[in-house]
C-alpha cells in the first residue's frame, strides 16, 4: 500500500462525516482511524447506529514511551460478522484523560477499569472508576513502560547474566527485603492505614435498588469468595442481599493476576508460547492457536496443510475437553455432588492422554509454532484419536445428555435463572456459549473464518431463551459439532511437513499491529500484539473472553436467588487463569 | 413424577459400579496387564491405576525437568555432550538456565563444554524449548516426576552432577527419539 | 493389609498369630492413622488446581489414600495443598486460612510457582513461594506436576507423619502456637514481622548511583 491509503475503506466515509476529529494513521496491521478524544463518542455512536459496529471486542492502552503518548485502542465489529473496525485515541502520559464509552458499549466497563490500573489512563464519566486487577493501594500503574517491578533484571529476554558467566542465584537476593516488593520513599508500615473495601460496600449498598415490598427490609452485603469452593478458583463476588434475592452484585478479581502481559513484553516472541498455554488452562490448544495465528498474520506466512488440519484437530478436542467439564461442574454447583463431575473427567484424561503423547503434556501444550506445529501426529495416536472420535466420545456424550438433560433436578434449578437477552449480551460484549444462547449465531469460527473452517462443514449452534439451562444444552450441541469437524479432519487430513521453512526460535516480526481472534471454548479469544521490529513485542494484550463475559454477571444475578448466582457463575464457565491474566 | 429423578440417578452410579468389576472380571484377562490395559482409550472395567504399585507408563514426549546427556569415558569420567553454546539459556522463556562456559587455564579461550550448569526448577515451567532447539542433543526433557522435596533452597537449583544423567537412560525413556537421532549422527559421521 | 505398616520391626509375633495380633509403640499406632486419614482443604489457586482434580477424580482417586474428603473449610482439613501462582493479593487470605487450620496441619506446595514464583516469578503481584509467609512440608516441582507427581508428594508428607514423635510434636507443647500476623497490603505488599526493616530501608538517605552489584550468590 502507498503511504497515503487507509488500510479501511471505512476510513473515508467516517473522515468525510466527522472531517476534524479524524486523523490518517497508516500502520501495517491497523484497520481503523485515529480519532481527537472529545470526539470519541460521536464517531463511536455513528459507528454503532450507522454502520452498525455493535459489538465492541476489545479496548486496550499503549504505552508509546519515550514519548510522551498513550493510545487507547477499541476494537468493533459487527455482530453479524466480518472483519473488524478500530479506533485509536492519543492522549498524554502526564494527565492522560480519554472519555469513557460505558455509556454507548457497557461491555467497556470492565476493560476500562483495567486499563485505569495497569496505565493509568482516567476515563471520564466512567461509573465505577476503581483499580481491578491490583488493590485501591497499590502504588503506580504496572505497565507504564517507565515502571519497574521489583524483581527487573533487563528489559529484554534473554538477560545477559545466563550466559556464558552463568552463575544460578535467587532473585530474593537481590533485594534488601528479600522479597519481590519494593515501596516508596519514607514509607513506614507501622503508620499504615489503608483504605479497605468499605467504600465499596457502601456504594454497592446505595446503587441497589430498594424492592417494592410492603416490609422493608435492611440489605446485607455477602462476600463469595476468594476462597469458595464454588468459585471455579480464586474469584469474589460481592452480593448485595434483601433475604435470598441478589440485589446487586459486583465481581472482584486480580486474586490471580500474574502479570502475563508485563512479562510477555519482555519475552521474545516465541518465548511467549508457553505462557498462553497458562492463560486457559483448561484449552491450552485454543490459546497457542490464537497467539500463532496472531503473529503469523504479522510475518505473512501461513502453516502447511497438513500442520492446518492437526491445529483444527487439537482445538476441537480441547473444546470438547472444556465443555465436558464446564458440564461436570455446572452439576457440581447444583449440588450432584462430583459425580457427574467424574464421568466428565473420564473423558477429558483421554483426551489429556493424546495430548500427553503429541506435546508432551497434559495440560500445558506449547505445541504450535509460527508457521506449523512442534511436531508431528504420531500414527498410533492417530488411531486413538479415531477411536475416540467414532466411538467413545459420541457414546459417553449421548450417555451424559441422557443422564442429564431430562433430569428434574437440573431443569427446575437451570430454566430461566440467570437469563440474558440478545441485545444486553452483545452490549456486554458477552462471547462464546453465552452469546450463542441468546439467539445470536456468532461463532468466529464462521463470522471470520480462520485456518481451515471456511472448508469444513459444521452449523453454529444457538439457542433461544439465555438462561442456564441453554447454556448448557449449547455446550452440548457443540461438543457434538466438534465431534462432526473432528470426523471430518481425520478423514481429510493430507500426508506431509507439519511446519513451514526450519524451526527457528528468533522470529523476526516486522513492525505493525495485528488483533487476531479465535474462538474458544469460552468465546473471542483475541491477541493485540503490536511490534516495533525488535525481538520482543512492544505490547502484547490477551482479550480474555472470561473476563469479559463476567460484565454481564451483575445483569444475569440481579433478582435471582444466592443460591442461583452459584449456578450461574458456574453456567458462565470462568477460568481465572485468563480472568486475572 | 416428582423424585424419580433421584432413583434414576442412583441406578446410574450402581450399575456404573458393577459393570466396571464385571468387565474386569470376565473380560479383562485376555490383555497383558492392568496398567497398561487402563488409560487406553478402548479400555472398559475399573478407571483407576493404583499409583505407587502400578504406574501410568508416560508417553514418549512427556517432559519434566530436563536433564543433560553425559556418556561415560575412561575412568568413569563423565562427558557431558553439552558445548555451553547457550542456546538453551536464550530460548529458556524463564531464564532458569544458567551455564558457565569452561576456559582454557593457560590461555583463557573458551573450551567447548560446561563449566556449571544450573537449572532453578523453581522457575522451570517444562515446556522443553531448550531440548528442542539444542543443536547437540545435549539437552533432553526427563520422565522422571517423583520429585517431591522436604525442602527447597538449594536443592532446587540443579546443577550439572545432578543434571548429568547416562544416554543410555535416554536411550531406556525415548526409543524412537533416540533412534531417530543417532541415525542422523551416524549420517553426518560418515559425511564428514 | 497394612499391618507391617504399624508392627514395629523385629517384633515376634508367634507365626500362628502373625496376621492377628500387631505390636507396635504408641507413636507408631498414632501417626500411622493420622497419616492414613488426611483430608485436604479444597482450595484451587490456579492451573495446578485442575490437576489437584484430576488427582481426585476416577483416574487417580485420592480416596485410595484416605484423603477423598476435600473440605472447603479449613477448620476440617488437614493438609493445605497450595496449588498454583500465590499472589500478593491473594496471600492475606491464604495465611489467614493456614491460621484458621486446626493443628496437626501440613502445608503442600504444589507447582513450581507455590514452591518458589515459578514462570512468573518476576512480575510484580506474585509473591516467590508460600514459604515466605507460612511453613511447607513438602514441595512439589514440576509445571503442573501431574497427578502421579502430586500423589508421589503426598506419599512423601506420608512419610515425613510417620516419623513424627508425640513428644515433641508441636501441637502438644503447653505454650501457645503463635499465629502468623496477616501480611498488609499497602503501596506494596508487606509482612507486619519485616515492619522495621522496611522503614529503615524507606528512610535511608539516597546514596549516589552506584554499580549494581551481585550478592549472595547461591550454589
Amino acid at each position: 500500500m502507498s503511504e497515503q491509503t487507509a488500510n479501511h475503506p471505512l476510513y473515508y466515509e467516517m473522515a468525510n462525516k466527522f472531517p476534524d476529529a479524524i486523523i490518517l494513521e497508516v500502520r501495517s496491521g491497523f484497520f481503523g482511524a485515529v480519532v481527537k478524544s472529545q470526539s470519541l463518542l460521536d464517531v463511536a455512536k455513528t459507528l454503532r447506529d450507522a454502520y452498525s459496529f455493535d459489538y465492541l471486542s476489545a479496548v486496550t492502552g499503549v504505552d508509546d514511551f519515550p514519548e510522551d503518548r498513550m493510545e487507547v485502542i477499541y476494537h468493533f465489529f459487527k455482530s453479524i460478522g466480518g472483519p473488524q473496525f478500530e479506533l485509536k485515541v492519543f492522549t498524554t502520559r502526564n494527565e492522560p484523560t480519554v472519555p469513557s464509552l460505558t455509556g454507548l458499549y457497557p461491555g467497556a466497563e470492565l476493560q476500562e477499569r483495567e486499563i485505569w490500573d495497569l496505565f493509568g489512563i482516567k476515563f471520564t464519566n466512567h461509573p465505577d472508576l476503581r483499580r481491578i486487577l491490583m488493590w485501591d493501594d497499590f502504588e503506580g500503574h504496572p505497565l507504564r513502560k517507565d515502571w519497574k517491578e521489583p524483581f527487573y533484571e533487563e528489559d529484554v529476554k534473554p538477560f545477559k547474566n545466563r550466559w556464558p558467566e552463568g552463575k544460578a542465584r535467587h532473585s530474593e537476593n537481590t533485594n534488601p527485603f528479600q522479597d519481590n516488593v519494593q515501596y516508596p520513599r519514607e514509607f513506614n508500615p507501622a503508620n499504615w492505614t489503608g483504605e479497605a473495601d468499605h467504600l465499596m460496600y457502601k456504594s454497592l449498598i446505595m446503587s441497589g435498588e430498594q424492592s417494592s415490598n410492603i416490609i422493608k427490609t435492611d440489605q446485607l452485603v455477602v462476600n463469595l469468595g476468594p476462597q469458595h469452593p464454588s468459585t471455579h478458583g480464586v474469584f469474589r463476588m460481592v452480593v448485595v442481599l434483601e433475604g435470598e434475592t441478589i440485589v446487586n452484585l459486583r465481581p472482584v478479581v486480580g486474586y490471580m493476576h500474574r502479570n502475563h502481559e508485563k512479562i510477555g513484553e519482555r519475552n521474545t516472541f516465541l518465548q511467549n508460547m508457553p505462557y498462553t498455554d497458562r492463560l486457559d488452562y483448561l484449552s491450552s490448544m485454543s490459546n497457542n492457536f490464537g497467539y500463532s495465528i496472531t503473529i503469523e498474520k504479522m510475518l505473512g506466512i501461513t502453516p502447511p496443510e497438513r500442520a492446518e488440519y492437526i491445529r483444527v484437530m487439537m482445538a476441537e478436542l480441547t473444546r470438547i475437553a472444556s465443555h465436558v467439564m464446564s458440564i461436570g461442574f455446572l452439576m457440581n454447583d447444583l449440588g450432584a455432588y462430583f459425580t457427574p463431575a467424574l464421568y466428565a473427567l473420564e473423558e477429558r484424561e483421554l483426551i489429556l492422554d493424546i495430548f500427553e503423547a503429541v506435546a508432551g503434556s497434559r495440560m500445558m501444550c506449547n505445541y504450535f509454532r509460527f508457521g506449523g506445529v512442534v511436531r508431528d501426529v504420531p500414527e498410533d495416536v492417530m488411531k486413538k484419536v479415531k477411536h475416540l472420535v467414532e466411538n467413545r466420545l459420541p457414546r459417553k456424550i449421548d450417555e451424559l445428555d441422557r443422564y442429564l438433560t431430562k433430569n428434574e433436578i437440573v431443569r427446575t434449578r437451570c430454566e430461566g435463572v440467570g437469563v440474558i437477552t440478545s441485545d444486553e449480551a452483545i452490549a456486554f460484549s458477552a462471547t462464546g456459549p453465552i452469546l450463542r444462547a441468546t439467539g445470536v449465531p456468532y461463532d468466529i469460527r464462521r463470522a471470520d473464518p480462520y485456518s481451515i473452517y471456511e472448508s469444513l462443514d459444521f452449523d453454529v449452534c444457538i439457542r433461544n431463551h439465555g438462561d442456564v439451562y441453554d447454556r448448557y444444552l449449547l455446550r452440548m450441541d457443540e461438543i457434538r459439532q466438534s465431534l462432526r469437524i473432528l470426523r471430518q479432519v481425520l478423514n481429510r487430513i493430507p500426508k506431509g511437513p507439519v511446519i513451514s521453512g526450519k524451526p527457528q526460535y528468533l522470529a523476526k516480526v516486522p513492525a505493525g499491529e495485528s488483533y487476531g481472534r479465535v474462538e474458544g471454548p469460552r468465546g473471542e479469544l483475541g491477541f493485540y500484539i503490536v511490534s516495533d521490529g525488535k525481538p520482543n513485542p512492544k505490547r502484547y494484550h490477551v482479550r480474555a473472553p472470561s473476563f469479559i463475559n463476567l460484565t454481564g454477571l451483575a445483569q444475569m444475578c440481579k433478582g435471582a436467588k444466592v443460591a442461583d448466582a452459584v449456578t450461574i457463575l458456574g453456567s458462565v464457565d470462568i477460568v481465572l487463569g485468563e480472568v486475572d491474566r | 413424577m416428582n423424585g424419580f429423578g433421584i432413583v434414576k440417578g442412583l441406578f446410574v452410579t450402581i450399575k456404573h459400579f458393577f459393570t466396571t468389576y464385571w468387565v474386569d472380571l470376565f473380560h479383562g484377562k485376555k490383555n497383558k496387564t492392568r496398567a497398561a490395559r487402563r488409560g487406553m482409550v478402548d479400555s472398559a472395567g475399573l478407571f483407576t491405576v493404583q499409583y505407587p504399585e502400578e504406574i501410568i507408563i508416560p508417553s514418549e514426549e512427556f517432559r519434566v525437568i530436563p536433564f543433560l546427556i553425559y556418556e561415560v569415558g575412561e575412568n568413569g569420567v563423565r562427558k557431558y555432550r553439552c558445548t555451553s553454546c547457550g542456546i538453551c539459556a536464550k530460548v529458556c522463556p524463564t531464564q532458569c538456565i544458567y551455564i558457565t562456559r569452561k576456559k582454557d587455564e593457560v590461555t583463557g579461550k573458551p573450551i567447548l563444554s560446561p563449566e556449571e550448569f544450573y537449572i532453578d526448577t523453581d522457575k522451570c515451567m517444562n515446556c522443553g524449548s531448550c531440548a528442542e532447539f539444542c543443536p547437540f542433543d545435549a539437552i533432553k526433557m526427563d520422565h522422571d516426576f517423583e520429585i517431591a522435596t522436604y525442602e527447597r533452597g538449594e536443592t532446587h537449583i540443579y546443577s550439572k552432577e545432578k543434571l548429568g544423567k547416562p544416554l543410555e537412560y535416554y536411550a531406556k525413556i525415548r526409543p524412537v527419539n533416540y533412534a531417530s537421532e543417532e541415525a542422523v549422527r551416524h549420517e553426518k559421521a560418515s559425511v564428514h | 493389609m497394612t499391618v507391617n505398616g504399624i508392627n514395629i520391626p523385629n517384633a515376634s509375633i508367634p507365626p500362628d498369630l502373625q496376621h492377628q495380633v500387631a505390636v507396635t509403640t504408641l507413636d507408631k499406632i498414632y501417626n500411622w492413622s493420622r497419616s492414613n486419614s488426611l483430608w485436604p482443604m479444597m482450595f484451587g489457586l490456579a492451573c495446578c488446581a485442575i490437576e489437584m482434580i484430576c488427582t481426585a477424580a476416577s483416574r487417580y482417586d485420592l480416596s485410595r489414600f484416605g484423603m477423598e474428603v476435600m473440605r472447603p473449610s479449613p477448620r476440617q482439613a488437614d493438609v493445605m495443598i497450595v496449588s498454583g501462582t500465590v499472589t500478593k493479593k491473594m496471600i492475606p487470605q491464604i495465611v489467614r486460612l493456614y491460621n484458621q487450620m486446626a493443628e496437626p496441619k501440613y502445608v503442600i506446595a504444589m507447582g513450581a510457582c507455590a514452591s518458589g514464583g515459578g514462570p512468573f516469578k518476576e512480575g510484580y503481584n506474585v509473591v516467590p513461594g508460600v514459604d515466605k509467609f507460612i511453613p511447607v512440608d513438602v514441595y512439589i516441582a514440576g509445571c503442573p506436576p501431574t497427578p502421579q507427581s502430586l500423589l508421589h508428594g503426598l506419599i512423601t508428607l506420608q512419610k515425613k507423619i510417620e516419623k513424627e514423635h508425640i513428644p515433641t510434636t508441636r501441637w502438644y507443647k503447653k505454650e501457645d502456637v503463635v499465629e502468623i500476623p496477616i501480611p498488609v497490603l499497602g503501596p506494596d505488599l508487606f509482612d507486619p514481622r519485616k515492619s522495621e526493616l522496611i522503614s529503615l530501608e524507606t528512610h535511608k538517605p539516597i546514596l549516589v548511583e552506584e554499580p549494581v552489584t551481585e550478592s549472595g550468590d547461591a550454589a
